[in-house]
C-alpha cells in the first residue's frame, strides 16, 4: 500500500470513473495490492520478500496478515481472479520469491495470488459496490469480487479444483431424429447445422465395424465431435464463402450461380493477378491463402508475412481480454508462418464502435460501447506495447449497429529471413515420426469453443468460458524462444494455438505428413479438473505447435530451459490417414484425416439483390459552410483518436518513419504509416486500412470497391507506387481481406432478410475481384467473420456488412515518403483527381441525418492513371504534401493539412460543381497536394487536366476558401484544430492532464 | 492447407547455398553473430558481401576479444524490447554491440567484463507486474550464480574498474530500483524510484530536454539540448526526501530536465509528460559513469524518426540525417575509445579519465 501522503493515481481514477461512468460517490478512494502467499515461509521470510521485492521502499509500506486502511474508509471491494485465470502479477511474484530465496519454486503450482484491494470513504449499498466492481474494476467472467462494509473484509484465493477427470464420455449418435440432432448441437455448442450433424452420424453408421474391428466404440467419443465441431465452424472451414450461392438480381432478373465466393473472387482473381506480375518479371508474390499469413518477397534475403484477422465475440464478452488476445493471437500467425520465427515489424489495428455516448437502455448482457471502446483500446495497449511491437496506424469506426457486436480487426506486419539453417523459410515440411511440441503457456478451461462459439450469433447465455485471457510477457518470451530456435536449424515447422486450440494446429500439421498421435496426458495443465477433450480444444493462449525431428529435441529442450519457455513433447506425427488422440495409453479420438476435413457437406446458399431505393435530400439553403466544417471537425468519425493513439507505442523498434501523428505539432493525421526495415537500407513498407460500412447502406459493390480505393490512395499519397509498372521493378504489394458480415443465410423467421445480406456479400466480392484486377493488386490472406449479431430480449442489433482492406506495399526508400501536412508558405495548393456530385453516405449528409443517393463510384482506369503520375512526381520530387480526401472530402483535408503546424491556406473553388458538393463530396482517388512555387510548372504539364490549382499555403493561420470572389469558409486554423481535438472520442478517453497534485 | 505455395521462378537471384550460413547465425550461446551487424533481421539489413565460413565469428570468446572497437553489451529476454534499436545506436556510432539473455550472463555463459558499457533497455521486463523494473531489479540483487555471486556483485565491480552503465526507460528502473542511481550513499539503496506518471497513462510522445550543465558525465559531453520520444507509464521520478532531493540537485546527478518550447525547465504537462519531481528525465550517479533516462535516445538515431522531419527537411535539404539521439552513443563510444589510448599511452593516468 502507498505511504501516507504519497498521492494514489489509481484511487483516484477508481472514484473519479464511478462518479463519472456510474454518478455513485464512493469520497475518497484507497487502493492496495495483496497478495497471498501459499508457500512455507518462516515470519521472518516473508516479512523479508515483502519489503524487500514487493515494495517500494520510497512508496510503499508493507503489512502483514492485516487489510491496513485508514480510519475514515467504510467500505472494501476485493479483486481477485477466478481459478485458472492467468495471474501475471502473482508469477511475476512467485518469480521474485524464487530469486530471493534462490531456489527454483516447482512453476507447476500456482504459489502466490495477486489481488486487488479498494477502500471507499462512503458506505455504499453492497448492490453499488458489486456495480462499481463489475463495470470498473474488473469483469464477471474473469474476476472474484468480495464488497461490503470494511468492519467484515471477506478474502478470496482460488483453490484449485479436485484430481484431473480422465473421463471420455460416448455420444450416442445412431438413430437420432432430427430435432434430436439440432438439441444436441445447441446444447454441446458444436455450432454444427442440421444437414453437417446428418453427415457426422452418417460417417459414424458407415464406419461401425471398421471400428468394432479396431476396438474402438461404435459411437463417437465427445473428444471426436468436439474436434470434428471445431475442424468444420465456419472460423476455421469458411464454409460460407466456399458455399454454391444461388444469386438473383430482382431488378434486371439476371440470376447465376457462384461456386465458392472464395474460389471465384479471391484466390482465382489473385491466381490472375500473379500472371500479370510474373509475365512481368514480378516474381514475388511466395505464399498466399496456404498459411497463417500471407508472404511476399522484399529483396533476395528476406520475405515480408502478413495477416490481419478479427476477434469480434471475445471483444463484446470481455472487451480487454478479446482485444489482448486478438492482438496477441494475430502476432502469432507470421511468427508460426513457414517454419516459423519471423520477426514482427509493426501492428495496426481498425475497431468498429457503438455511439460511446450511447445512453439509451442496454439489452440483457450487453457492454456499454463506451465500456467496449475502452476496453478494447486498453487491451490493443496492452497487447503491442507490452511485446515491444510498434502499433503503427489504425483508425475507429462509429455507427450504432456496432454497439452489439464491436469489430476489433488486428493485423501484424513481419519479416523473415528466405532461408532459415539452410531451408526455405516459407515452407512447412513435416515427416512422420517428427515430434509434436507444444511451446509457451499452459492449458486451462479458458478459450473453450472460442471457434465455434465465433461462429453463432451472441446472445445473453453467451458462454463464459469462451473468454481467453493474454499474457504479452509468456508471448515475448515464446517469441524471443521461436526467433533462436529456427535460425538454429531446430524447429521443422510450427503453427500457433488460435481457435480451436491443440486439436486445429494439430489437426492442421498433420495434414502434411498423414496424420498423428497425441498423448493428451502430456499436456501440462494451470490446473487439474480438465477432461481430455477440454485439453485438446482449450484455447489457452501464448501456445505454439512445433514439428521437431527426433534428433533436435535434446538441443530444443535445452534452449527451452535457457530462455525458460515451456516446452513439452505432447506426442508426434505419422502418415497412417487418421487423427489418434490418447490420455494414458487410451483411446480418446481417432478420426479419419480425409473425412474430418473434406467430409463437411457443402452449404447452398440463396442471394436476392434489388437496389435500395434513395434520394437526395433537400437541404436548407444558405449554410453557413465555416460552421458545418467545424461541426464535420467535431464529428464522432471525423475528430482526432490522439488520446488513443498516444496511449499506444507507435515508435518502439525505432523504425517508424511515418506515424499516425505528424507535423510540429504532433497533430497533423496521416494517410498510411511507413516503417522502415531496419537500419541499413532505407526500404521501407506504407501500412493502409481501407474501410467504409456506410456506402454499404446504398451499394455493397460501390463500398466495398470504395474501401480497397481508399486503401490504395493513402498508399499513394505517403509515396508509394503500384505495383508491376515496370518489368521486373519488385515492389510488393500484399492486402489482406477480412470481410466481417451479419448473419446471412436466409431462413424465414430468424433471418428474413437473409437473401439480400448475401446479395450484399457477393457484390462486396465481386467489387474485390474488379479492383484486384485494375490495380493489379493481389490478395495474399483474409478471413471472414459471418455472424456479427447480438441477440438478447427478443432484439437483434446486427452490423453493417463491413469490409476491411488491409494494405501494405514496399517502399523504395523512406526518405521520399510524403506526409500529409503544409510544409511552407507560398506552396501551391492542388486539387488532384476529379469531384462528382457524390454525396451519398457522406459525413456532410450524417451531420443532416441524411443518407443521400449517390454513393461515390471507383472509376478505377481513371485512379490508376493518376496514381501512375503521382508516382512519376514523387520521383521527380514535385510534391511536398499529400492527403487523400476521405470522410469529409476536400474541406476536411484542407483543414487536416493545416494541423502539422501554424499554416493556413487561401482557397479558391473552381466554378462549376455547387460549393457544398466541391466541398464536402467523398468522391474516391483524389488528393489535396502542394507544390514548391518553383515546380509548379513542371508540376502542371505533369499532371494536366488531373490537377487543379485551388491556391497557396499562407503563413497565417487562415483557412479561406472562396468562390467566384465570394467567401464560402474562413475559420481560424487554431479554432479548427480545436474543434476537432477536443471532439468527442479524446472527451471520453480523456487526455493524460495530470490529477491533482500531490 | 487450400494452395500449394507458389515458389519464387527463375528470376529469383540465387540463394545463399546450405554450407554458407548466409547473414544470420546463432552461435551455441545463443548470440547472434553477423559478418556485417549483430542485431535485427540482418538476413537483409547488410549489404556485405557474404563471408565464408571459416571468417565467422563462431563464439563469444572470439567475439569479446576483437577488441580494436569499443564493446557495448546489450541484455534482453524477458520481456525487454528495445535492444535491436540499442545496438543499432551503438553500431552506427562505431562500436560493436552484443545482445545476449539476461540468462546468459545470470548463468556466467557471457561476463560483462569482457565488455566496456553495459546496457539495460526498455521494454516491459517480467510484465512490470510488480512495478516496472522491479522483478529484473531483484534478480540481479539476489539470484547466485555457481560461485555464488550475484550479477550485482559483478556490475558493483564492473563500474569500480571504470567502466560504464547505460539503462533507458524499463533499463532506468532497473538501475533506479536496484539502487545504482543516484546511488549518493554508494551502499546501492534505492533513494528514489519511478512510479506512474501523474496522468495515470501510458504515452508516447515527443519531448525536449535540457542537459543539466552541472552534470558530469561523458554521455551527455558538449550537449545541450535533445529531442526525444517518451514511450511510459511509469516515469514519475519520486526522490525520498528534501536531504536526498538538495544532494542529488547539488551534484548535477539530474542530468536531463523536460523543458517547454523555450528550453525552460518545466512541470507543465505534456512539456513534462509524468511529473517528475525536479522535472527530471534522467539521472547520472556520483561518479558520471553510470547513467540512465526515460526517454529513449535510441528511437531517435535518423532524421526521419522526428515527427517534423518532412517539414524540416523541406527548410533545410542539407539538414543532417542524424537524429539528436544519436550524439548520446557516439559521445560514451568515443570517450571509452580515448579512455583506452590513455591507458596505453599513460596506464597511470586512468583514475583520473573517469
Amino acid at each position: 500500500m502507498l505511504k501516507p501522503g504519497q498521492h494514489d493515481g489509481e484511487g483516484q481514477r477508481v472514484a473519479d470513473a464511478a462518479q463519472r461512468h456510474l454518478g455513485l460517490t464512493t469520497g475518497r478512494v484507497q487502493s492496495t495490492a495483496l497478495y497471498t502467499v501459499r508457500y512455507p515461509l518462516s515470519g521472518e521470510q516473508l516479512r523479508d520478500f515483502a519489503t524487500h521485492c514487493l515494495q517500494d521502499p520510497v512508496l510503499h509500506d508493507v503489512a502483514l496478515d492485516e487489510f491496513r486502511h485508514g480510519s475514515e474508509y467504510k467500505s472494501y471491494i476485493l479483486v481477485a481472479k477466478l481459478p485458472g485465470v492467468t495471474d501475471d502479477e502473482g508469477i511475476s511474484a512467485q518469480n521474485a520469491l524464487g530469486d530471493f530465496l534462490n531456489q527454483p519454486l516447482d512453476t507447476h503450482t500456482q504459489h502466490i495470488f495477486s489481488k486487488r484491494l479498494y477502500f471507499l470513504e462512503h458506505e455504499l449499498p453492497e448492490s453499488s459496490l458489486r456495480r462499481l466492481a463489475e463495470d470498473l474494476l474488473g469483469n464477471k467472467m474473469i474476476n472474484r469480487f468480495e464488497v461490503g462494509p470494511i468492519a467484515q473484509i471477506r478474502d478470496y484465493t482460488p483453490r484449485p479444483g479436485g484430481g484431473a477427470e480422465a473421463v471420455t464420455d460416448l455420444v450416442p449418435l445412431v438413430g437420432l431424429s432430427d430435432e434430436e440432432l439440432l438439441k444436441l448441437s445447441k446444447d454441446n455448442l458444436y455450432a454444427l447445422n442440421l444437414e453437417e450433424m446428418r453427415a457426422v452420424r452418417d460417417h459414424y453408421t458407415s464406419i461401425r465395424e471398421e471400428r468394432q474391428a479396431a476396438g474402438l466404440p461404435q459411437d463417437p467419443t465427445d473428444c471426436e465431435l468436439e474436434i470434428i465441431a471445431q475442424t468444420w465452424s465456419e472460423h476455421c472451414k469458411h464454409k460460407e464463402f466456399s458455399a454454391v450461392i444461388k444469386y438473383k438480381d430482382v431488378d434486371t432478373g439476371e440470376k447465376f450461380e457462384i461456386d465458392s465466393l472464395f474460389k471465384t473472387y479471391i484466390k482465382n482473381a489473385t491466381a490472375e493477378v500473379n500472371r500479370q506480375l510474373r509475365a512481368n518479371g514480378n516474381d514475388w508474390l511466395i505464399k498466399v491463402f496456404s498459411d497463417n499469413a500471407g508472404a511476399v518477397r522484399i529483396n533476395p534475403e528476406s520475405l515480408f508475412v502478413w495477416k490481419v484477422e478479427t476477434h469480434n465475440s471475445p471483444s463484446a464478452i470481455d472487451p480487454y481480454g478479446g482485444a489482448i488476445t486478438g492482438i496477441l493471437g494475430n502476432n502469432r500467425d507470421p511468427l508460426a508462418t513457414g517454419i516459423g520465427g519471423a520477426r514482427l515489424l509493426f501492428n495496426t489495428n481498425v475497431l468498429c464502435f457503438g455511439n460511446p455516448e450511447f445512453d439509451g437502455t442496454l439489452l440483457s448482457n450487453q457492454l456499454h460501447p463506451r465500456r467496449i471502446f475502452e476496453g478494447v483500446r486498453k487491451g490493443i495497449e496492452d497487447g503491442g506495447n507490452k511485446s515491444g511491437v510498434p502499433t503503427v496506424n489504425g483508425a475507429i469506426v462509429f455507427d450504432d449497429r456496432y454497439a452489439g457486436k464491436p469489430l476489433v480487426y488486428c493485423g501484424t506486419g513481419a519479416v523473415m529471413p528466405m532461408q532459415l539453417a539452410g531451408l526455405d523459410s516459407w515452407e512447412k515440411k513435416i515427416d512422420a515420426q517428427d515430434r509434436i511440441i507444444m511451446a509457451g503457456g499452459r492449458v486451462g478451461k479458458d478459450g473453450i469453443h472460442g471457434a465455434t462459439f465465433s461462429s453463432i450469433e451472441l446472445d445473453e447465455t453467451s458462454p463464459a468460458t469462451a473468454v481467453q485471457i493474454g499474457s504479452p510477457i509468456t508471448q515475448k518470451l515464446a517469441m524471443d524462444f521461436l526467433i533462436l530456435a529456427t535460425r538454429r536449424g531446430l524447429i521443422k515447422c510450427s503453427t500457433d494455438n488460435g481457435a480451436g486450440g491443440l486439436s486445429s494446429s494439430i489437426g492442421e500439421l498433420a495434414t502434411i505428413s498423414g496424420g498423428a498421435v497425441v498423448e493428451l496426458e502430456k499436456v501440462p495443465l494451470k490446473y487439474p479438473g480438465l477432461r481430455p477433450w477440454e485439453i485438446f480444444v482449450s484455447e489457452s493462449q501464448e501456445r505454439f505447435s512445433l514439428a521437431v525431428e527426433p534428433a533436435k529435441l535434446e538441443e530444443l529442450l535445452a534452449l527451452g530451459r535457457e530462455m525458460e519457455v515451456e516446452l513439452t513433447d505432447i506426442g508426434y506425427f505419422t502418415a497412417d490417414g487418421s487423427l489418434d488422440v490418447r490420455f494414458d495409453g487410451e483411446s480418446v479420438a481417432r478420426i479419419n484425416m480425409e473425412f474430418l476435413h473434406n467430409g463437411v457437406p457443402r452449404k447452398v446458399l440463396e442471394a436476392e439483390w434489388s437496389k435500395p431505393t434513395a434520394e437526395e435530400p433537400n437541404l436548407a439553403a444558405g449554410l453557413d459552410y465555416t460552421d458545418v466544417l467545424s461541426r464535420l471537425l467535431g464529428s464522432l468519425n471525423i475528430c482526432s483518436r490522439e488520446s488513443v493513439i498516444r496511449q499506444y507505442d507507435h515508435e518502439v523498434k525505432g523504425r517508424t518513419i511515418i506515424k499516425p501523428l505528424m507535423g510540429a505539432t504532433g497533430q497533423a493525421p496521416q494517410d498510411a504509416a511507413v516503417v522502415r526495415f531496419n537500419f541499413e537500407s532505407w526500404e521501407g513498407v506504407a501500412v493502409s486500412n481501407g474501410i467504409l460500412p456506410r456506402f454499404g447502406d446504398l451499394d455493397a459493390y460501390d463500398m466495398s470497391a470504395g474501401a480497397f480505393d481508399e486503401a490504395v490512395r493513402q498508399i499513394v499519397a505517403v509515396g508509394g507506387k503500384l505495383p508491376n509498372l515496370s518489368y521486373g521493378d519488385g515492389n510488393f504489394w500484399s492486402v489482406n481481406d477480412n470481410f466481417c458480415v451479419p448473419d446471412s443465410v436466409y431462413d424465414a423467421v430468424g433471418n428474413p432478410d437473409g437473401k439480400h445480406k448475401l446479395a450484399k456479400l457477393v457484390r462486396m466480392c465481386q467489387a474485390l475481384r474488379d479492383a484486384t484486377a485494375a490495380y493489379c493488386i493481389p490478395l495474399t490472406s483474409g478471413k471472414d467473420s459471418m455472424k456479427n449479431d447480438f441477440k438478447a430480449d427478443g432484439v437483434k442489433i446486427s452490423v453493417p456488412p463491413t469490409v476491411l482492406y488491409s494494405m501494405t506495399a514496399k517502399v523504395e526508400d523512406v526518405r521520399r515518403t510524403i506526409t500529409s501536412d503544409f510544409k511552407q508558405a507560398d506552396d501551391v495548393v492542388y486539387l488532384l483527381g476529379e469531384t462528382y456530385d457524390e454525396l451519398g453516405g457522406s459525413e456532410f449528409y450524417q451531420l443532416f441525418g441524411e443518407l443521400g443517393a449517390n454513393v461515390p463510384k471507383v472509376r478505377f482506369e481513371e485512379a490508376k492513371a493518376l496514381y501512375i503520375l503521382m508516382g512519376e512526381a514523387n520521383d521527380q520530387g514535385l510534391i511536398q504534401s499529400c492527403h487523400d480526401l476521405s470522410d469529409g472530402g476536400l474541406a476536411v483535408a484542407l483543414a487536416e493539412a493545416t494541423f502539422g503546424y501554424g499554416f493556413g491556406a487561401e482557397v479558391e473553388l473552381p466554378k462549376g460543381l455547387p460549393v457544398h458538393v466541391q466541398l464536402f463530396s467523398e468522391s474516391h482517388s483524389r488528393f489535396v497536394a502542394t507544390v514548391a512555387p518553383e515546380d509548379v510548372v513542371a508540376f502542371e504539364q505533369h499532371f494536366g487536366g488531373r490537377a487543379t490549382r485551388l491556391g497557396r499555403v499562407t503563413p497565417d493561420s487562415q483557412l479561406t476558401v472562396r468562390q467566384a470572389g465570394k467567401t464560402i469558409i474562413a475559420a481560424s486554423t487554431a479554432a479548427l484544430r480545436h474543434e476537432w481535438t477536443n471532439g468527442p472520442v479524446n472527451r471520453i478517453i480523456g487526455f493524460g492532464h495530470p490529477e491533482t497534485a500531490h | 492447407m487450400e494452395q500449394t505455395p507458389q515458389l519464387p521462378d527463375q528470376h529469383t537471384p540465387p540463394r545463399p547455398q546450405h554450407d554458407d550460413p548466409g547473414h544470420e547465425i546463432v552461435n551455441r550461446e545463443g548470440q547472434i553473430v553477423l559478418p556485417g551487424y549483430k542485431s535485427v533481421d540482418p538476413g537483409h539489413e547488410s549489404a556485405e558481401p557474404l563471408k565464408s565460413k571459416e571468417e565467422q565469428p563462431t563464439d563469444n570468446q572470439q567475439l569479446a576479444t576483437d577488441n580494436s572497437k569499443v564493446q557495448a553489451l546489450i541484455l534482453t529476454g524477458f520481456g525487454i524490447n528495445c535492444e535491436e534499436e540499442f545496438a543499432a545506436a551503438y553500431k552506427l556510432a562505431g562500436a560493436e554491440a552484443t545482445i545476449v539473455h539476461l540468462n546468459q550472463v545470470l548463468h556466467g555463459h557471457v561476463s560483462i567484463h569482457d565488455y566496456d558499457i553495459l546496457n539495460f533497455p526498455g521494454g516491459f521486463s517480467f510484465g512490470d507486474d510488480l512495478g516496472s523494473g522491479v522483478v529484473l531489479a531483484n534478480k540481479l540483487r539476489y539470484r547466485r550464480n555457481a560461485e555464488g555471486r550475484t550479477l550485482l556483485d559483478d556490475i558493483k565491480q564492473f563500474i569500480a574498474s571504470g567502466k560504464h552503465v547505460m539503462g533507458i526507460c524499463n533499463g532506468f528502473q532497473v538501475l533506479v530500483k536496484l539502487g545504482l542511481l543516484p546511488d549518493l550513499s554508494g551502499t546501492v539503496t534505492p533513494e528514489v524510484t519511478l512510479t506512474h506518471n501523474a496522468s495515470g497513462r501510458y504515452e508516447d510522445r515527443w519531448v525536449k530536454l535540457k542537459v543539466n550543465p552541472k552534470a558530469n558525465s561523458p554521455f551527455l559531453k558538449g550537449l545541450d539540448t535533445l529531442e526525444v520520444p517518451v514511450r511510459h507509464g511509469e516515469g514519475r521520478l519520486i526522490i525520498k526526501d528534501a536531504a536526498t532531493l538538495a544532494a542529488i540537485e547539488a551534484g548535477g546527478l539530474n542530468c536531463l530536465a523536460y523543458t517547454d518550447f523555450d528550453g525552460s525547465p518545466t512541470e507543465v504537462y505534456p512539456f513534462n509528460p509524468n511529473g517528475a519531481d525536479l522535472n527530471c528525465a534522467g539521472l547520472t550517479d556520483t561518479t558520471g559513469r553510470v547513467f540512465g533516462l526515460m526517454p529513449h535516445p535510441e528511437a531517435f538515431l535518423s532524421l526521419y524518426n522526428h515527427p517534423d522531419w518532412a517539414r524540416r527537411k523541406r527548410q533545410n535539404p542539407n539538414l543532417s540525417e542524424e537524429g539528436d539521439g544519436l550524439k548520446l552513443f557516439r559521445n560514451i563510444v568515443e570517450h571509452v575509445q580515448s579512455q583506452r589510448s590513455a591507458t596505453v599511452a599513460q596506464p597511470t593516468a586512468h583514475q583520473f579519465l573517469s
